[in-house]
């Protein structure tokens, strides 16, 4: 008697938006608890570690990801006002913009071509598909941006999301070495190609090496932000 | 009242971006350009209101929050990466240490450059 209620009750909320909403805001709150205990080591990655385990939720309960996302899609929705929102912490760095403008906007179109190029010449070099070819052009985009060059592109925003992701990982924890090896010591110098490059993640990383380092690095994050949809686009069509 | 009055101003802009977007036919994400007109927006007014500050940092503090539910979307690509798992992680390391690297020595030669002629 007790079971069948209850089994009722869990056809009816894995069906609903309600389920979907609420694995997604404590998946997230266990990815970045996880990351805290951790001690903000770069690998645990907390929305890595948050897809995981709605991957595990969906395969577990049998959910489809349609069902899922009638939920999620709510959290989803904000990705487009937090773009606009990027406008504000650039605005809050114009001072800084105006200081090294000339070496930034240098540094900004090469870094925005090289990537762009090297990944998708790469990849076509190694045989990848021109959707995942596509997907991957804007992998060093902050996400919600990245997402929506890839859906103009002709790409997969998803295959996207978790591109980006993972190229953020990369970058963060082999950033750093990086910068060792090539006897590089400017914090602006070292934080813009970290914010071109792996956007929001290796800002985070940037931000706990120097609060210096973290801000030059936003700053990249935003300046790719903006230069990467406009440049990339362009960049592809020439081919 | 200060996160409705945020969240307001930049769905507004959202349209705004979505609606020239579509007009034009650009190949530019609508959000981006709703952000571009924001920015200049705050050039005209010289100051960040603070309602709009609040909204942003708030938003933009989880902002990885708002990428989950894209990113299990990857169950739906999983036979995708299978077959292409090789082009993709290689390109993923190498290419985004290669770009790095390319941009900061670019960077650092200008910057010297420009030291050197200012000294000068």
């Amino acid at each position: 008697m007790m079971d069948s209620e209850l089994a009722n009750i869990w056809v009816y909320l894995s069906a609903s938006p309600l389920m979907g909403l609420t694995v997604t805001i404590i998946a997230y709150l266990s990815g970045m608890r996880l990351h805290v205990w951790s001690k903000s080591n770069a690998l645990v990655n907390p929305v890595a570690l948050a897809i995981l385990l709605i991957i595990g939720y969906l395969f577990i309960t049998n959910t489809s990801f349609d069902v899922y996302f009638e939920g999620a899609q709510f959290v989803h929705f904000l990705l487009g006002p937090a773009t606009i929102a990027f406008a504000i912490p650039l605005y809050q760095q114009l001072e800084k913009l105006k200081k090294i403008w000339i070496p930034l906007t240098i540094s900004v179109v090469i870094g925005v071509a090289t990537g762009a190029l090297t990944s998708v010449g790469l990849a076509w070099l190694l045989g990848a598909s021109h959707e995942t070819l596509m997907s991957l052009a804007p992998k060093s985009m902050t996400t919600p941006i990245a997402m929506g060059v890839s859906a103009q592109l002709g790409g997969l925003p998803s295959l996207t999301a978790v591109l980006v992701i993972s190229t953020g990982i990369v970058g963060a924890v082999m950033g750093t070495k990086l910068f060792e090896l090539m006897h590089i010591e400017d914090d602006s110098v070292k934080g813009v190609a970290m914010g071109l490059n792996a956007h929001g993640i290796g800002t985070a990383r940037a931000f706990q090496i120097s609060p210096e380092m973290g801000a030059f690095s936003g700053l990249g994050m935003a300046l790719m932000a903006f230069s990467g949809p406009i440049l990339i686009p362009w960049l592809l069509s020439l081919f | 009242m200060n996160f409705l009055n945020g969240i307001a101003v930049l769905l507004v802009y959202q349209l705004l971006g979505t609606v020239i977007v579509m007009l034009l036919g650009l190949k530019i994400p609508g959000p981006v350009v709703g952000m571009i007109f924001l920015f200049i927006s705050l050039l005209f007014m010289r100051r960040i209101p603070y309602y709009l500050s609040f909204t942003s940092s708030n938003l933009l503090s989880h902002l990885s929050l708002l990428f989950i539910p894209a990113g299990v979307g990857v169950v739906t690509h999983l036979q995708r990466i299978g077959s292409e798992w090789f082009p993709i992680v290689s390109t993923l390391f190498i290419s985004t240490l290669v770009s790095m690297a390319v941009t900061a020595w670019v960077m650092q030669r200008v910057l010297h450059f420009m030291q050197r002629r200012d000294k000068s």
